[in-house]
């Protein structure tokens, strides 16, 4: 992935801050979901956000691409200010790519067919370049050979691996990853999360909702906890898991690591 | 206890379980009525049940359709009783007469050709259309949705520019009128079905007030009301030189009655895709309407396609009650045809009714077949 071609974000140069959420709430009905989120994420960084269900991480995740929105707050990715606005909701989506926890893989098109629908459809790619770019992105993630293949025809971990293909694809200058591995069976984890690794020294900025504890101190820059709509904690990965400073992420540590 | 210790409660195998193949299937055509007919007590009864349904339905229909049947005949006389021929069957000389009538309505004699070329141009369309690895298949839908309409509009209703007369729609009649209605309807229903049920799910609260209220008013109402309306009612508010022609009325009556249909179908398919369906393609940056029309709907209308065609043979059938608003479709057709004093003879009617019964049934029936061809396909694509 050393280049990144072709697109309107080539003529302002990137901004050194990726993300920024400043003050952000949000709420489900009368439920609290978000409370007083600020966080910067500077261009290149890695963050793994953990801490208990129900504790807001998803939610953040999704509102930085604005498959949710909030009521209070802003939230600015590469220096576009999320609003209602359509147009400035699509610029970001195309700069950010997302990889879900059920893949959520088109499974009326085929491996390749995924890959290139958003390079054809919104980068207007001609449809063989689409090809060769997402060939090259399966190479990556090494299942070239499945290309002709449906998606459900693929094991889970193959299958998380194409939607981080599909991702790349539009060449997003930042990765978002929602539980990546939770709903993979046990021995499919580590080909996803080695993807991931070689995706983090590229040095592309990712934000990982996970609880993989030897991804985060291998690849996190910073570790944030969240719990309860809040953030609770954020340090360096082995400060934090060697040291939780707040008593409810030592709690939680305790917990997963019995 | 201890057989349990001794064989299960510490255990390693040393050696590979043999890999075998699947017992073999008791072969033979006895094999097969055993396990398929005679397989158990209630099995056996409803064998028996249903032979007895077949000898005691199947010869008399046989009689009185093709041995019994008379063949030959220039009038009533032929089909009526007589002491060499006690029991008449089936009058198919009277079928033969009125043949062209039920195919073409009063259409002038001299200009039936125009109907036939019509015909065959729409099969042709029809067939580029569902042939699923045709050649070409954009023109094919290019020619079915552009090329056709504007050709048939010219053949049937005629250009006197390039020496066609007008033959005015009071004309038309039987096959043409029913297979005009029918295609109207289907290709009219699918697409603003789809257009009703996106807006019924949408997330303005107008739009989707707006589809709510169209399609249940339509469905509240029958078919034949809606037709009254279309065809009385909107010439009390628009003023007759304005109004459209009467076939024109009743066919947006069925168009617009069979898409409320539609629109309930396709959102049962919308439904049944998940919504990480939407979220994975609005991540990609997909607009709206590409992710209805790349994503969204492929899965749909996939899901709910035994459904779609089941509403399209129900207005195929439908299209009977055009006769209401004094449209001769193919059954008015018929239904004149036997009221024939000429022809009046006890088996004429029933004659008629078998004839009209065999067209709805082969259609229907082709396209139930059809469905379950692309179905199986699309089935076996999914497990590529």
């Amino acid at each position: 992935m050393a280049e990144r071609p072709n697109d309107a974000r080539a003529a302002a140069p990137p901004a050194e801050v990726a993300v920024e959420v400043a003050g952000l709430h949000k709420w489900y009905g009368d439920f609290h979901v978000l409370r007083d989120i600020n966080l910067k994420v500077a261009r290149g960084e890695r963050i793994v956000i953990c801490g208990p269900s129900g504790g807001g991480k998803s939610t953040l995740l999704r509102c930085i691409n604005r498959l949710e929105d909030w009521q209070r707050g802003r939230i600015v990715v590469d220096g576009v200010e999320l609003t209602d606005d359509p147009k400035r909701i699509l610029a970001v989506r195309r700069d950010v790519g997302m990889v879900f926890q059920q893949f959520n893989l088109f499974p009326h098109l085929t491996v390749l067919e995924n890959c290139t629908l958003a390079p054809i459809w919104v980068r207007h790619m001609p449809k063989r370049a689409a090809e060769a770019l997402a060939m090259d992105y399966l190479a990556r993630v090494k299942i070239p050979d499945q290309a002709n293949k449906y998606p459900a025809r693929l094991s889970g971990g193959q299958q998380q691996r194409v939607a981080i293909a599909r991702a790349l694809c539009m060449n997003p200058n930042i990765m978002l990853f929602d539980e990546p591995t939770s709903a993979l069976d046990p021995e499919m984890v580590k080909e996803v999360l080695d993807t991931m690794v070689e995706l983090a020294a590229d040095g592309i900025t990712m934000l990982v909702v996970s609880h993989e504890m030897r991804f985060a101190r291998q690849v996190a820059d910073r570790v944030i906890f969240m719990d309860e709509g809040q953030i609770v904690e954020i340090g360096e990965p082995e400060s934090f898991f060697d040291h939780p400073q707040h008593e409810r992420a030592r709690l939680f540590l305790q917990q997963i690591l019995h | 206890m201890a057989a349990i210790s001794e064989r299960a409660f510490f255990y390693l195998r040393r050696a590979p379980a043999e890999r075998l193949p699947p017992p073999a299937a008791r072969a033979g055509a006895l094999g097969w009525l055993r396990v398929n007919l005679f397989s158990s007590p209630a099995n056996i009864a409803l064998t028996l049940l249903c032979g007895v349904g077949i000898v005691w339905a199947v010869p008399p229909l046989l009689r009185f359709f093709l041995t019994d049947a008379v063949w030959s005949g220039s009038d009533r006389a032929a089909c009526l009783a007589a002491p060499e021929h006690p029991m008449p069957g089936a009058c198919w000389p009277f079928v033969r007469v009125w043949f062209s009538y039920f195919v073409y309505g009063f259409y002038p004699t001299g200009e039936r050709w125009r109907v036939d070329l019509f015909f065959v141009a729409l099969a042709f369309g029809v067939a580029w259309l569902l042939w699923l690895s045709a050649p070409r298949r954009d023109i094919g839908a290019l020619y079915f949705f552009v090329v056709l309409p504007i050709l048939s509009f010219v053949l049937l209703h005629g250009a006197p520019l390039i020496g066609l007369s007008v033959v005015p729609t009071a004309l038309w009649g039987g096959v043409l009128v029913t297979v005009i209605v029918a295609t109207v309807g289907i290709v009219f229903s699918l697409p603003l079905g789809i257009l009703l049920a996106l807006a019924r799910r949408s997330d303005l609260p107008v739009v989707r007030l707006a589809a709510v209220m169209f399609i249940e008013f339509v469905r509240g109402v029958p078919l034949i009301t809606v037709l009254f309306m279309a065809s009385v009612m909107l010439p009390l508010f628009v003023p007759e030189a304005l109004a459209p022609d009467k076939l024109v009325r009743a066919l947006v009556g069925v168009a617009l009655f069979a898409s409320a249909y539609m629109a309930e179908v396709v959102r049962g398919g919308l439904a049944a895709v998940p919504r990480g369906q939407y979220e994975a393609a609005q991540a990609l940056g997909l607009t709206y309407w590409r992710t209805v029309g790349l994503v969204i709907l492929p899965q749909a209308l996939r899901v709910t396609l035994p459904n779609i065609v089941n509403t399209f043979i129900g207005l195929f059938k439908d299209t009977t009650l055009v006769f209401i608003v004094g449209i001769f479709d193919f059954l008015r057709t018929i239904e004149a045809a036997r009221a024939d004093p000429h022809w009046a003879a006890p088996t004429t009617s029933v004659t008629g009714y078998a004839v009209a019964a065999l067209f709805y049934f082969v259609c229907c029936y082709g396209m139930s077949r059809y469905a379950r061809g692309v179905e199986a396909r699309l089935a076996r694509a999914g497990r590529r």
